[in-house]
């Protein structure tokens, strides 16, 4: 393979390290507050700001407080916000290491050759931005607008978004659909004609018993469910935890089912068999709102306790009890869709399942279920319309997946290597504060793809690995150094956020909608950016809605009225669902006109061979995938991932604790780095289990540089759903290592 | 006045928030901490029982770190609130291994530090920063000579233990079980 894009490291780059020392920085921090007319002051003598944080998905409100020397102190939440009630999460208050991280990216990078080497040359705005352009314009011309593609996560993207759709291209897409939540929103859209949706609908505040099937709420910190569970568990819920893993949720739990990993769709199944049979499922909900029952009941005649027993290693009596535990709350209890999903193939499948028990339950639209939320309505500028593309993103995936209701960034990732049987073949990327290589799974796949553009355009705060891919680096200040668009949010009640600058951004970094809009001007796409200063958007956008700029940046958050009192459904209420019948689909007519089993059926997934073990992977409370890895005060809670074995297991090898190890995985990929075991009775001795988002290959980052083990790396055997194309990741299996030699 | 601290062992699910929160609020150092999260384990698999702790100093009534501090740097404050004066205190680390919970460290300065229960912001009537931070609202702060404060209400209604009592410490930090 030609090695045109050869992965760049540290020693080009030291030149940035030396022009930003600390003593200019002190100077500079200094006349922060007298430049910035809109601080004010607030309860403790510190100068607050609103934001809303970018740390991750959760976008809480909050206020960014300084010291007298104009220096960010802390971010606490704000108490308005129904985000976040005036608590951050770990990751949130810790999101000051973002801006003081002295590994960030400093300045615009262009990568050139000199002497046969490759390598990044510090460059200026403008040359970075004509580069950027004439590139986009020379793809554009040759291979037609649709081989140009933005892969993005976080508030930037939208700003990139209107170039890419100006230029007449609607391939834009997030690695948090396919690689992570669209299952259930495919899933849960099948069944109700509605999705669930960020932040989730689920009534955990209100609910009696909150089921949960390898979501380990708590480690993953979803801000506002963590908080709900916590006032569930003071009310005394019922918490049934499924998960290999005794997870820190398990341990909250009235049940732990510790099932054989990749046979939840069975207890799924199971649990639904017994409340039919057992005649507890809400009988009025069913039949007024659901289509398909008759269907149903038939088909899961096959699921008995006593088959799903051989299948999940669960007892027969703790999935009656568990089971029963459910239909004695209903319609009080959620059996929660999960986020991250994309397992083993069948997802979309699984969360049919989940869709379903809800259903029978009668859970969706009930209080301490899922309740019905709202999203405010803030107007936008009118600009003129897009063009429309010639080819949209569902060509790049060659007929398949149809159902699929947003862009896979996974099928774009496909589309950029020359197949002949796909529409057509995207040749330029601009890649927007989402680091793919740990992101998209098959990591060789996405470097194969990387060498065949010829436009990578990487958008970041921090030398992501992605970075050292790009032609051209964009280095983008943080989320507390400038405005963003208006956070819009759905929930019980609708809010607005503001994010506005706390601080100048520090080194040559600028916000995303300031570069997006400079390409604009080089591409004559302007009438899409009538702004030219995103807060004058932002403050346009709040007088229609009856407020302002000024109001918003004293009091950060705004609720807002619903326009409808629908949070529940009423008693007896007639209802329309989305759907093709306009019910509750238990047996989906969606699905089956597609071509797919209109209901959940079991299928087996391959299992571990002799000597290896289900590589199993979470989150951890202090970190938000990989994006957190260098922040200097979340690493010092936690600075590398451990591999979690059980004591049979580590007996077997002779492994002991804090002992270093290497994997391998069935295809044999071995690790780059190694991973300090734990030996702990919390996992199966079926797998073992780490915290994604370590083992960065980047040595720009010199806090995570080698330290534990990157998941993705090993996660080399995908399990494309067929309904929406996700990426199942939970079929790779790995065994210890003790150096990682690769075999002559 | 008797300031004290409840910690809900159901609801905290060690995400260490109230670490770095008191990081920030105290600009205590990257590397050290004066709060901390402790998880215990039990059992075998699939029998396990798991307790998680968020801990700090315990702000003892009977406390050897004050008893053995040779400078008095080490004292009781306001509403039995164990502090040490920054500029009184030599470093000898007395107190550190007089200490039964392992609550204090020499501060990179020279000083020894630990929690000072936030008493600057108790004095402006605010909550503690680690309490008013955590997402699972698992900590109750309050006084115990006031039978209505949220941890001595809490206190009467719940089941609770104290670390390490057999030290005769008379600790200050409550765990509800
Ligand atoms: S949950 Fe935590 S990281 Fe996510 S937005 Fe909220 S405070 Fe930030
Ligand atoms: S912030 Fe709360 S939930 Fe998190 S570790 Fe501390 S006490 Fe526990
Ligand atoms: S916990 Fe340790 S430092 Fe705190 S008062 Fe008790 S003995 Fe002193």
């Amino acid at each position: 393979m030609n090695s045109r894009r050869q992965f760049l490291k540290i020693s080009s780059l030291s030149a940035a390290g030396l022009i930003f020392g600390g003593g200019l920085l002190d100077a500079f921090a200094e006349n922060l507050v007298k430049k910035n007319p809109s601080h004010f002051k607030g309860p403790f003598d510190f100068v607050r700001t609103p934001t809303y944080c970018e740390v991750c998905f959760w976008k809480c409100a909050g206020w960014v407080y300084k010291d007298e020397n104009g220096r960010i102190k802390k971010i606490i939440g704000n108490n308005d916000d129904p985000n976040c009630n005036g608590r951050f999460c770990p990751r949130g208050t810790g999101g000051v290491g973002m801006y003081n991280d002295e590994d960030r990216l400093k300045t615009p990078l262009i990568r050139t050759e000199e002497r046969g080497e490759q390598t990044f040359r510090e460059a200026s705005w403008d040359e970075a931005f004509d580069y950027i352009a004439a590139k986009l314009q020379k793809v554009k011309k040759e291979h037609g607008p649709e081989s140009l593609a933005l892969f993005s996560h976080g508030s930037g993207g939208k700003y990139f978004g209107k170039v890419l759709k100006g230029l007449g291209s609607n391939n834009i897409a997030a690695p948090s659909y396919a690689q992570c939540r669209g299952p259930r929103e495919v899933a849960f859209l099948a069944t109700y004609g509605q999705g669930i949706n960020s932040p989730e609908n689920t009534d955990i505040r209100d609910t009696k018993c909150l089921v949960l099937i390898g979501s380990h709420l708590g480690e993953n910190m979803h801000n506002g469910q963590v908080q709900e569970m916590s006032d569930a568990i003071d009310k005394g819920a019922t918490i049934i935890t499924v998960d290999p893993r005794f997870s820190t949720v398990a341990s909250k739990s009235k049940f732990w089912l510790p099932i054989k990993p990749s046979t939840d769709m069975a207890l799924l199944l199971t649990w639904m068999n017994v409340i039919i049979n057992e005649e507890l499922y809400d009988k009025k909900y069913v039949e007024k709102y659901c289509y398909g029952f008759d269907q149903l009941k038939e088909h899961v005649q096959q699921y008995t306790p006593e088959w799903a027993y051989g299948v999940t290693t669960l007892k027969p009596q703790q999935i009656r009890e568990t089971a029963r535990a459910m239909a004695d709350a209903a319609p009080a209890v959620i059996v929660h869709p999960g986020r991250h999903v994309t397992w083993y193939g069948d997802d979309t499948q699984r969360l049919r399942a989940v869709a379903i028990l809800n259903a029978l339950l009668g859970s969706w639209g009930r209080r301490g279920g899922f309740y019905n939320p709202e999203k405010a309505s803030v107007p936008h500028y009118k600009i003129p319309k897009f063009p429309k593309p010639n080819k949209s993103w569902r060509e790049a995936l060659g007929g398949k997946y149809n159902l699929a209701d947003l862009a896979l960034a996974s099928g774009l990732c496909d589309a950029s290597m020359p197949t002949p049987d796909l529409g057509h073949q995207i040749k330029a990327w601009i890649v927007n504060g989402t680091n793919l290589i740990n992101t998209l799974p098959n990591q060789a796949n996405t470097l194969k793809a990387i060498q065949e553009l010829d436009l990578i355009a990487v958008v970041d705060t921090m030398p992501m690995e992605i970075t050292g891919y790009a032609d051209v680096v964009l280095p983008e200040c943080t989320y507390l150094e400038r405005y963003d668009s208006l956070r819009v949010s759905q929930g019980r009640e609708p809010s607005i956020a503001l994010r506005m600058p706390a601080v100048d951004p520090k080194y040559n970094t600028k916000p995303a909608y300031w570069m997006a809009r400079e390409i604009a001007k080089r591409l004559d796409l302007l009438d899409y950016f009538p702004f030219e200063n995103l807060e004058d958007e932002i403050d346009w956008e709040l007088q229609q809605v009856g407020t302002s700029l000024e109001e918003m940046q004293r009091i950060g958050v705004k609720r807002i009225k619903r326009e409808y009192d629908d949070l529940y459904f009423e008693k007896n209420e007639d209802i329309e669902f989305d759907t093709n019948t306009g019910k509750i689909e238990l047996y989906s007519t969606a699905l089956a006109e597609e071509g797919f089993e209109p209901i959940p059926v079991f299928v087996q997934h391959p299992e571990p061979q002799e000597g290896f073990y289900r590589l199993i992977y979470g989150r951890a409370p202090m970190h938000t995938f990989s994006r957190t890895a260098n922040n200097p005060n979340l690493t010092d809670l936690m600075d590398e991932n451990t591999l979690w074995v059980n004591p049979k297991v580590a007996k077997e090898w002779d492994l002991k604790n804090d002992q270093y190890v290497y994997l391998e995985n069935q295809d044999g990929i071995i690790s780059d780095f190694s991973i300090k075991v734990r030996v702990t009775e919390r996992i199966r001795f079926d797998s073992v289990y780490m915290v994604h988002g370590f083992g960065h290959a980047d040595k720009r980052m010199k806090r995570c540089f080698g330290k534990g083990i990157s998941d993705t790396q090993l996660i080399s055997n995908v399990m494309i759903d067929p309904i929406m194309g996700g990426t199942g990741m939970r079929g790779n299996f790995v065994t210890f290592r003790f150096d990682n030699k690769k075999e002559a | 006045m008797r300031y004290a601290m409840a910690i809900d062992t159901k609801k905290c699910v060690g995400c260490s928030d109230c670490v770095v929160a008191c990081q920030t609020e105290n600009d205590v150092p990257i590397g050290y901490c004066r709060d901390w999260v402790v998880e215990v384990m039990d059992g075998t698999y699939p029998q396990l029982e798991m307790e998680i702790r968020s801990e700090r100093c315990n702000h003892c009534e009977n406390s050897p770190c004050v008893r053995c501090c040779p400078t008095g740097a080490s004292h009781y404050g306001e509403g039995g609130i164990v502090l040490v004066t920054e500029n009184k205190c030599i470093g000898c680390s007395a107190c550190i291994t007089s200490c039964p919970y392992d609550a204090r460290f020499v501060h990179p300065k020279g000083y020894v530090d630990k929690c000072t229960f936030c008493l600057h912001r108790v004095k402006k009537g605010l909550q503690p920063a680690c309490v008013a931070v955590c997402p699972t609202k698992c900590m109750y702060f309050g006084d115990l000579d006031d039978p209505r404060s949220e941890v001595s209400m809490v206190l009467k209604k719940r089941k609770w233990k104290t670390l390490i009592p057999e030290a005769g410490t008379k600790p200050h930090l409550y765990f509800l079980i």
